[in-house]
């Protein structure tokens, strides 16, 4: 069925036919109507889940991560502060080795405060050991909701499906609704091996010494690690149901090219209407676009950088005191490679400032200009 | 003979709790009364201890631990996973003090609001044992912690979080003595039979953080009924307050301080203070259980 949705009930719609038992949820702009729906769905009966209506973003993970133990199917969704909240459960969710599945809208951090769209939230959650995924648009929040919950459970690690504030959050596409027939034979019931059950009690999480803590982490890490090849496997999985094939990254026009524009979500959806205007102009250009951030697609980015003149990596998000950090990402994986253009990293858009396709054609203009990057950010808009 | 106390030991032995501890004995009688078909959510606090290494553990049942603030939410989420596939389970959280009166108050207070069906118990040992003792919401007036050394001891009475539950209307709510199984199972058991949130309050001896004789332990709690000092009560939807403990010739506080290196700075005026403050919270106490 299709029908005309913003992002946020996409996620809604994600989690129903995702078949989340278990619901915990706190409210934030801008993802108040992912919840709004959800309590909806739960109240009619549409959706057979416990919507537990916590008082916090902390209690909401904590109470998915417990769901999540018993064996139940959880769902939550955030955004900003509301992830920054979660941040200590959001490792506690890792190492207790929970498949929780949630949505996080980007939104810019305060102060001061401001509700409009940037990465950094969920990017400085990348070291919890939460899988993310960057959609560019609704139909691939929908989609990627339901492929992380087989990844997700597959690994035993959880899940971000992470989505820009207001451009997708609050935006109205068209969205093709899968019937849940189709959905429950893609994806089988959550079963997990080691549960919380008075029949066969155990202790989770008890006081490990240095003998054996390492052994987790790396275990954690193998996980991981295995993950990138079960999001390869589950997005042509997918494609095979559903007729819409998913990769780790996106890319367009990049067999010929000789430089590569580099960016994630709806950033990277303007930048391929750039490739088109460009290459009408003459110009040899491609786009990468990184859907799964954790785990990163190091061989990916190093194989398609490996044949380009230079690559430009835009980035609305910052690390202070770094750079961008898709740009980081991207330069670290190539480091050791010997065929490694110059890789230029810009930096636009921070606290929902427009991107529009004019301002990616300058940042194009701007690096062909230059032989070797002159710093680590090249600064795109900011009027200071 | 017919028993008052379950003979069950659903808690094992070779827990690592320090000698005499309070909180060993109240595991050991909650679990008693609750049973087998229990779990425990178990957030930052000594029996993230007590319970054993990985992979030990003293209980005979599932143990989640969880993290410091998070005992009632993690409970919460356990309790709707189990509902959600149609298996009807206990499941406690379980705390000390720093973690219900401070940092586990908000997602206690959350959790009692929506009446979540969950058993709370606090293990109160007035202070942050585990890290070493000190001060904590629940440390009592005067009383010497690391962080409130002789010098400067707490200047403040300790938090009422009994009011504070018996505001959220939770349909059962009670404090329990470990010098007194039986009321304790007795309140154990009911609150297993009721729905919603329930709470009971644990009044928990620690010798190494009270100063106090490991031998003592049961003594101590003993007197802290008998001053007045800890009433045993019962609060139904946050409205009836039934007392389950007559204290009808109070011993003066001093016999229950004295027996606690915690207090042996208190000078007699100190003492004398204590004593009025008894009183007068026991005032407040008998308007509300109406004696």
């Amino acid at each position: 069925m299709r029908k005309v949705i913003i992002g946020n009930h996409a996620l809604s719609y994600g989690a129903k036919l995702g078949r989340a038992q278990v619901i915990a949820a706190y409210p934030i702009t801008p993802q108040t109507e992912v919840v709004e729906l959800l309590s909806e769905m739960c109240a009619s009966g549409e959706l057979d889940a416990k919507f537990i209506k916590v008082e916090s973003e902390h209690s909401a993970m904590a109470a998915s991560i417990g769901a999540s133990a018993t064996g139940a199917r959880t769902f939550t969704a955030t955004s900003s502060q509301g992830l920054a909240l979660m941040h200590e459960v959001l490792h506690w969710a890792v190492g207790a080795r929970t498949p929780v599945v949630m949505g996080n809208i980007n939104r810019a951090l305060a102060p001061p405060w401001t509700i409009w769209t940037e990465q950094t939230d969920s990017l400085a959650q990348r070291d919890t050991g939460w899988m993310q995924v960057y959609a560019q648009n609704n139909q691939e929040v929908l989609d990627s909701i339901i492929q992380a919950y087989k990844v997700a459970e597959q690994v035993q690690l959880p899940a971000m499906v992470v989505l820009a504030a207001f451009v997708l959050s609050h935006t109205t596409e068209t969205v093709d609704i899968p019937e849940q027939e189709k959905v429950d034979d893609f994806l089988p019931p959550y079963e997990l091996e080691y549960k919380i059950d008075p029949d066969d009690p155990h202790a989770f999480g008890g006081l490990t010494g240095p003998d054996g803590y390492f052994e987790l982490r790396y275990i954690i890490q193998k996980a991981m690690e295995d993950s990138l090849s079960k999001w390869a496997e589950v997005g042509r999985e997918f494609g095979d149901h559903f007729g819409r094939t998913y990769g780790l990254v996106e890319t367009y026009k990049v067999e010929d090219a000789k430089e590569l524009i580099i960016s994630s979500a709806t950033l990277a959806s303007t930048a391929r209407s750039v490739i088109d205007y460009l290459r009408g102009k003459g110009k040899k250009v491609g786009l990468l676009r990184i859907r799964v951030f954790r785990p990163f697609p190091a061989e990916t980015v190093r194989s398609l950088l490996s044949s380009v003149d230079k690559a430009i990596v835009i980035d609305r998000n910052i690390s202070f005191g770094s750079s961008g950090i898709f740009y980081q990402e991207v330069k670290a994986a190539c480091y050791n490679e010997k065929n490694t253009p110059p890789i230029f990293g810009v930096i636009t858009g921070l606290g929902g400032r427009d991107v529009g396709e004019k301002d990616i054609i300058n940042i194009y203009e701007d690096v062909m200009k230059q032989d070797e990057p002159k710093s680590d950010i090249i600064w795109k808009g900011v009027r200071i | 003979m017919k028993l008052s106390i379950p003979e069950e030991e659903v808690m094992g032995q070779g827990h690592l709790a320090c000698q005499g501890c309070g909180a060993a004995l109240a595991m050991r009688y909650a679990l008693k009364a609750i049973g087998k078909n229990t779990v425990l959510s178990i957030p930052a606090c000594c029996w993230s201890v007590i319970d054993g290494p990985f992979p030990h553990s003293s209980v005979n049942i599932p143990l989640f631990h969880t993290a410091f603030e998070a005992a009632a939410s993690t409970a919460s989420g356990i309790k709707a996973g189990f509902e959600v596939q149609g298996k009807d389970v206990n499941v406690v959280a379980w705390a000390g003090d720093g973690g219900t009166y401070d940092i586990g108050i908000q997602a206690l207070s959350g959790a009692a609001e929506r009446n979540d069906d969950i058993i709370y118990v606090c293990y109160d040992n007035e202070a942050y044992m585990n890290t070493g003792i000190q001060r904590s919401g629940s440390t009592p007036y005067l009383a010497w912690t690391t962080t409130t050394p002789v010098k400067h001891p707490k200047d403040r009475p300790k938090k009422d979080l009994i009011s504070i539950l018996a505001a959220h209307r939770i349909p059962y709510l009670a404090t329990c003595s470990v010098a007194f199984p039986e009321d304790m199972i007795t309140k154990f058991k009911k609150a297993k039979d009721i729905k919603g949130t329930r709470f009971l309050l644990i009044f928990a001896p620690c010798p190494p953080g009270w100063k106090s004789n490991p031998e003592n332990t049961v003594k101590i709690a003993r007197l802290a009924v008998e001053t007045r000092i800890f009433a045993l009560i019962e609060v139904e939807n946050g409205r009836n307050w039934k007392l389950t403990k007559k204290v009808r010739k109070p011993k003066p506080a001093i016999e229950y301080l004295k027996l606690q290196g915690r207090f042996r700075h208190l000078t007699e005026d100190n003492v004398a203070v204590i004593q009025k403050n008894i009183d007068e919270e026991w005032k407040i106490l008998m308007d509300k259980v109406g004696e």
